[in-house]
């Protein structure tokens, strides 16, 4: 029993109610109290990676112990898969926090605009702690429904438009997920995950699992848009305001979408080959098709939105490839390798993409437009987001020295080693079809010269989302020491263990 | 069966009013219709023949109860449905406002 992982929780949400009811007498309360929480919450996550180190901590709502060895309460975990994906979370919504306070001061209803901030972070460090199904539900709607209102902050035409495709979309998934929630509980007789691992280890019959595993992949791929789900995300992500738009590409898909097919398929169902060539597919298609879509927008933020679909593809494909192996009992080290870059390519776009949506915000910030066709020129006036949105580009695009290099060389290393030539070939092509347009992105926006309609000389945005975009662009550089070998071992490799060793996450969870 | 199956037509009614409906208004109803077969369906889950509330009588060992977690369950979710309704019903009153039409077809500012 931890006491530090509900606070994890708790104090998010408290902040979305201090906001609500005192922000109505401080003007500028919210703003900074925002920034407070997200900063308790980088704290007490990063001394949890310190203090824990491989072993996995439980916490029992309510205290209820299990009976018989049967869990009957509602379990919070925090392993060393989820304290990763912890970490993520409050570390790009403090910055995305700190960049808002100059941000968001042109918009009406600051403080409706920090609260559903703070819900929103609630929800995501819920559905990534919960050991539970049926909670992991409960915290995702609540991490959407304050995602559904923040895309329509800016109660425009294009802002309502989105938010209702999202929504529908949205609630759709919620449906059939709620739907395979039931069929489980149906055949199983609980909600808890490491328990119902249990249960289909023991047997099941194929149609009803085959079924359940579709209805999941269905209902989470649409929250994480892979490629035939996708047509809400840009939209969505394009529409919303900058910092949010950070938060939702580089967090919310990862915590509420993919973060939850790698834990259900492969905690809590037994890895079927189907299943994990279905899912190596769907990924390889979503990152061919999402980089094709991307390089021909000329508006910014859906630009960056496709390529969050593409570098969503490198995820799955390479936890999927993982998952081949490990269904057809060959070279475990090379599936492990396969699921560590996985898992390292989703902390770097983390990182790298939150960053250039909030440079893409600071360019709409100063310009008032997102088409790359009215830019130019901006490398002389902007040239701290300059700079920062190169670093990011050439991160995304796997330049070294930058993080998106090595995860997407260890990505195509794992392919080539476990003889997926195909797919390590198709990693290379996409990967250079980013550069090219990143590079187009780089030339429109900083370079050539300056579009002939702007008002007056553009001057360098405030210090706070100048703060954040250098943070975010030092950390791009930083994450690449996470491929040195002492540092991999206690980050990537625990987690992979959590993964693919099958008594390890269930014994912590039901002694 | 029969109710299982009336169950999943309810969801089918649902999901061919979402495909098909253009009025924002319609949609949201067939969304509500979906997520009503979805609770119907859990309550089904916990039902069984014969089978009284869940409050033990210590006078009648044999009784058979019905399985009140998936009750819970449905009223957490209906609170979550209500929260969802309600925040689709306030976008489309404002799209409203915008456009001065429900037709989804009238509402296409963003493509590609």
């Amino acid at each position: 029993m931890n006491p530090l992982i509900p606070t994890l929780v708790i104090i998010p949400l408290a902040g979305a109610f201090l906001i609500m009811i005192l922000g109505k007498f401080f003007k500028t309360f919210p703003k900074y109290f925002t920034s407070l929480v997200l900063l308790s919450l980088v704290v007490i996550s990063f001394y949890s990676i310190m203090n824990q180190g491989t072993n996995s901590v439980l916490y029992k709502v309510g205290g209820w112990e299990p009976v018989n060895r049967i869990p009957i309460g509602i379990y919070m975990v925090l392993d060393a898969f989820s304290v990763i994906l912890v970490c993520i979370i409050s570390l790009i919504g403090l910055m995305s926090a700190f960049y808002s306070v100059s941000y968001i001061s042109r918009y009406t209803g600051e403080n409706y605009f920090y609260a559903l901030f703070c819900l929103m972070i609630a929800g995501m460090n819920g559905v990534v702690l919960s050991g539970d199904l049926f909670n992991i539900f409960v915290f995702l709607e609540i991490s959407v429904i304050s995602s559904y209102a923040l895309v329509a902050f800016g109660v425009e035409k294009n802002e309502l438009e989105a938010s209702f495709k999202y929504q529908v979309l949205g609630g759709l998934a919620s449906f059939l997920i709620l739907f395979a929630i039931g069929f489980i509980y149906w055949k199983t007789k609980t909600l808890n995950i490491a328990d119902i691992k249990e249960v289909f280890k023991a047997g099941y019959d194929t149609p009803f699992y085959l079924f359940v595993q579709i209805l999941l992949l269905c209902g989470f791929g649409l929250k994480a848009a892979i490629i035939p789900f996708h047509a809400w995300l840009p939209d969505a992500h394009s529409s919303a305001p900058s910092p949010i738009s950070s938060m939702l590409s580089g967090v919310l898909i990862k915590a509420v979408g993919i973060y939850v097919i790698i834990r259900l398929f492969f905690n809590m169902f037994v890895i079927s080959k189907e299943m994990a060539v279905l899912i190596t597919l769907l990924g390889a298609m979503s990152m061919l098709i999402g980089v094709f879509l991307a390089i021909g927008q000329w508006d910014l933020k859906r630009l960056l939105a496709y390529h969050s679909i593409s570098q969503m593809g490198y995820v799955i494909l390479s936890v999927g490839a993982g998952m081949i192996l490990l269904s057809e009992n060959r070279s475990p080290e090379v599936a492990a390798l396969a699921i560590a870059g996985g898992i390292f390519h989703l902390i770097n776009h983390a990182v790298f993409k939150s960053l250039l949506f909030l440079s893409a915000g600071a360019i709409e910030y100063r310009l008032g437009t997102r088409d790359l066709k009215k830019m130019g020129g901006l490398a002389g006036s902007m040239p701290a987001t300059s700079a920062t949105s190169f670093i990011a580009s050439m991160s995304i695009s796997g330049i070294p020295p930058f993080n998106g290099f090595f995860s997407k060389l260890i990505i195509i290393i794992a392919a080539i080693q476990a003889k997926f030539y195909l797919l390590a070939l198709l990693a290379v092509v996409v990967s250079i079809i980013t550069l090219a347009s990143f590079l187009k992105f780089q030339k429109y926006a900083f370079y050539g010269k300056p579009a002939n309609d702007l008002r007056g000389p553009v001057k360098e945005v405030p210090f706070p989302m100048v703060f954040s975009m250098v943070v975010l662009s030092i950390l791009c550089l930083a994450l690449s020491l996470l491929v040195l070998p002492g540092v991999r071992d206690t980050v990537l490799t625990p987690l992979v263990g959590i993964l693919t060793d099958a008594g390890l996450y269930s014994s912590t969870q039901l002694e | 069966m029969i109710t299982y199956l009336m169950c999943f037509i309810l969801f089918l009614v649902g999901l061919y009013g979402l495909i098909t409906q253009r009025n924002l208004i319609k949609i949201a109803i067939s969304m509500s219709i979906m997520e009503f077969s979805t609770f119907l369906f859990f309550a089904l889950i916990g039902y069984k023949e014969g089978g009284v509330a869940p409050i033990v009588n210590p006078a009648e060992p044999d009784q058979v109860y019905v399985d009140p977690l998936p009750q819970a369950l449905v009223l957490t979710a209906i609170v979550i449905g209500l929260a969802t309704t309600a925040m689709l019903m306030a976008v489309i009153i404002r799209l409203y406002r915008k456009y001065k039409t429900f037709d989804i077809r009238e509402i296409n500012n963003l493509r590609g």
